[in-house]
């Protein structure tokens, strides 16, 4: 059985159906892109992964557990994680606390062991220790030494990106799913966020779903693509065998009259 | 210095030889005041501990959770008369009493908190309300909590109250003295929770409860906890707030309360425990004290004290006392959002980098 599968997954607001009868499968560590237009539920699957929709039909698998029903926070601790289209950080917090966030399911402190935290040996201090030298990796692997104790708030668009990318990753997710993690960088920072993605795939050995619109990087990238339009699934297939389909150059660049 | 050499040092309570210093002489400051300062001033000072407590809670709950409590004169007066009752008809100890108290106080929290994961904003704010109000009434109409007419504190009894193990501490300076190491006790321990996990995820909830849940945390149980935590502080302060004042009734603990504990935090600076203590001392400074000083001013207290007796049916600056408060509040909030907080940081900053 495949390692993270979603079938005939449906959701529709109000008469509209967003989502209709997608289903498709990804295998362990692999990077899986979804693409398609504005507007034609790919964010939507992705808050139904995740937990926010409940989708009206349809299951998703990660390692034989069914998701569809379960709170957020509970599929967080199965191992999911996710970045925001438009980045939802903690922005009255600093860089170390959203990246430490991540690392809340890992932790144990409560209120009792963290109200006595009397000095280096007690529980909470060693604990803290602990998982901030793990969030100081991904400090490292994403180059944010410099930004460790600013606000999130004054940050510039593509720091914060990398910052819910780092918050991400803390979680030690099983699957990880980036939502436009390029959107609103330069083509610098765009290169680096490939290298960094495809480092991710190796260094985490993590499953990786991608939403992304610049198309040199979901073909450069990508080891499936699955192409969706108006909640409809139109073809899944290596990136040559997207590229080449006609539905999906129709639904980019129009019909040829 | 700013270098770190490990981890550790991001946490720690003291972060440097300098802060460990000057902790230490203000602590030490507050154990001997008592020898400098007439004996109405401790009774001030016992006053501003209680709200510092209890300021120090509710930004736990609003000012880093990002809830709001327009009902936390309930969790007070449930301290205040859980203690005291708990003390004269179980006989128990002082500190046994107040902990159960404030247990309650936090039972309490907790069922508050249960409405507050579907509501929020105004919504919220007339739950707690709610809850304030009934809380006042409830007390008032039964014959167990002395009814309208209040009750007397018993004796502040470290011991077993009535046994030969009685030990009983009298007076506002002995009385300081349980309530400064209670109030240092109780901000250390806020401190540090929000500085490790629970508190990260309150202040995540605060942010973006979206987010917060997709990074797995529990919503219903860190809401609920941060209510029952806020008013496990509220209930310690209502506890303590008893014996400061011997006598109370249901009335002390309305509405108005509740709105000045908002008042303090807000001025004080949202979201930080520094903050909190320092608008519980300056609101209650105000309060309590600063009246009485304008009135010995030259001229101005003069002046003032005409205008009252002339066009206000109060004779006495006491006509002056909301007006001032308020004219602070607003202030404050025009020119300085972070509150009080926010101006002591411009100070740390600016001496940091003096001369430039």
């Amino acid at each position: 059985m495949a390692h993270f599968k979603v079938e005939n997954l449906s959701i529709s607001f109000g008469g509209i159906k967003a989502v209709n009868n997608v289903s498709f499968e990804v295998e362990e560590n692999k990077i899986f892109s979804i693409i398609g237009p504005n507007g034609s539920g790919k964010t939507t699957i992705f808050n139904m992964i995740s937990g926010i929709y409940k989708p009206n039909e349809g299951t998703i698998f990660l390692e034989n557990e069914n998701l569809v029903g379960m709170r957020p926070d509970t599929i967080a601790l199965r191992g999911v994680a996710r970045t925001f289209q438009n980045i939802q950080l903690f922005g009255n917090a600093t860089v170390m606390d959203n990246l430490m966030l991540g690392r809340h399911i890992h932790m144990k402190t409560g209120i009792l062991s963290g109200a006595f935290m009397w000095g280096r040996h007690s529980y909470a201090a060693k604990e803290e220790i602990r998982h901030r030298e793990i969030i100081e990796h991904i400090i490292d692997f994403l180059d944010l030494q410099s930004l460790r104790d600013l606000f999130v708030s004054s940050l510039p668009y593509g720091k914060r990106k990398l910052v819910e990318l780092g918050r991400a990753l803390a979680l030690q997710p099983k699957v990880l799913l980036l939502d436009e993690p390029s959107a609103g960088m330069n083509t610098e920072e765009k290169d680096d966020l490939r290298i960094w993605i495809k480092d991710i795939q190796e260094d985490y050995k993590v499953t990786i779903l991608l939403i992304e619109h610049d198309m040199n990087m979901v073909m450069g990238i990508s080891d499936r693509i699955l192409a969706i339009n108006q909640g409809m699934k139109i073809v899944e297939g290596t990136p040559k065998e997207v590229q080449r389909n006609p539905e999906v150059i129709a639904a980019y660049l129009g019909e040829e009259e | 210095m700013d270098m770190k050499r490990d981890y550790y040092e991001d946490v720690k309570l003291f972060k440097s030889g300098t802060i460990l210093f000057w902790s230490a002489v203000l602590l030490i400051f507050l154990f001997t005041l008592p020898i400098y300062l007439p004996s109405y001033n401790i009774y001030l000072l016992n006053i501003i501990m209680v709200n510092v407590i209890l300021a120090v809670g509710l930004n736990i709950l609003v000012g880093y959770t990002g809830q709001i409590s327009l009902g936390h004169a309930g969790f007070f007066a449930i301290g205040a008369y859980g203690t005291s009752l708990i003390m004269m008809h179980l006989h128990l100890p002082f500190v046994a009493a107040i902990i159960l108290a404030a247990l309650i106080a936090a039972f309490f929290g907790f069922i508050i908190g249960l409405p507050a994961l579907r509501l929020e904003g105004p919504y919220l704010a007339i739950a707690t309300l709610g809850f304030g109000l009934t809380i006042m009434h409830i007390i008032g109409r039964w014959d167990v909590f002395g009814g309208r007419m209040g009750i007397t504190a018993p004796p502040l009894d470290m011991g077993i109250p009535g046994s030969a193990f009685s030990y009983v501490v009298q007076g506002d300076v002995k009385i300081y003295y349980v309530i400064l190491i209670i109030t240092v006790l109780l901000v250390i321990a806020a401190r540090n929770m929000m500085k490790t996990r629970v508190g990260r995820a309150f202040m995540s909830i605060r942010d973006d409860d979206i987010a917060a849940e997709v990074m797995g945390v529990n919503l219903t149980i860190y809401k609920t906890m941060s209510f029952a935590v806020s008013a496990f502080y509220a209930g310690v302060a209502g506890g303590l707030y008893g014996f400061v004042v011997g006598f109370f009734d249901p009335f002390t603990f309305n509405l108005i309360l509740s709105i000045i504990f908002l008042v303090m935090i807000t001025v004080g600076g949202l979201g930080s425990i520094m903050g909190a203590i320092m608008g519980a001392m300056l609101i209650t400074y105000l309060q309590y004290d600063l009246l009485k000083n304008v009135e010995n001013l030259p001229y101005l207290g003069g002046l003032l004290t005409m205008v009252s007796k002339k066009w206000f049916t109060m004779i006495g600056l006491a006509n002056f006392s909301s007006i001032a408060l308020g004219l602070i509040m607003i202030a404050i909030v025009i020119f300085e959002p972070l509150g009080m907080f926010g101006i002591w940081i411009r100070m740390k900053k600016y001496w940091k980098t003096w001369p430039f």
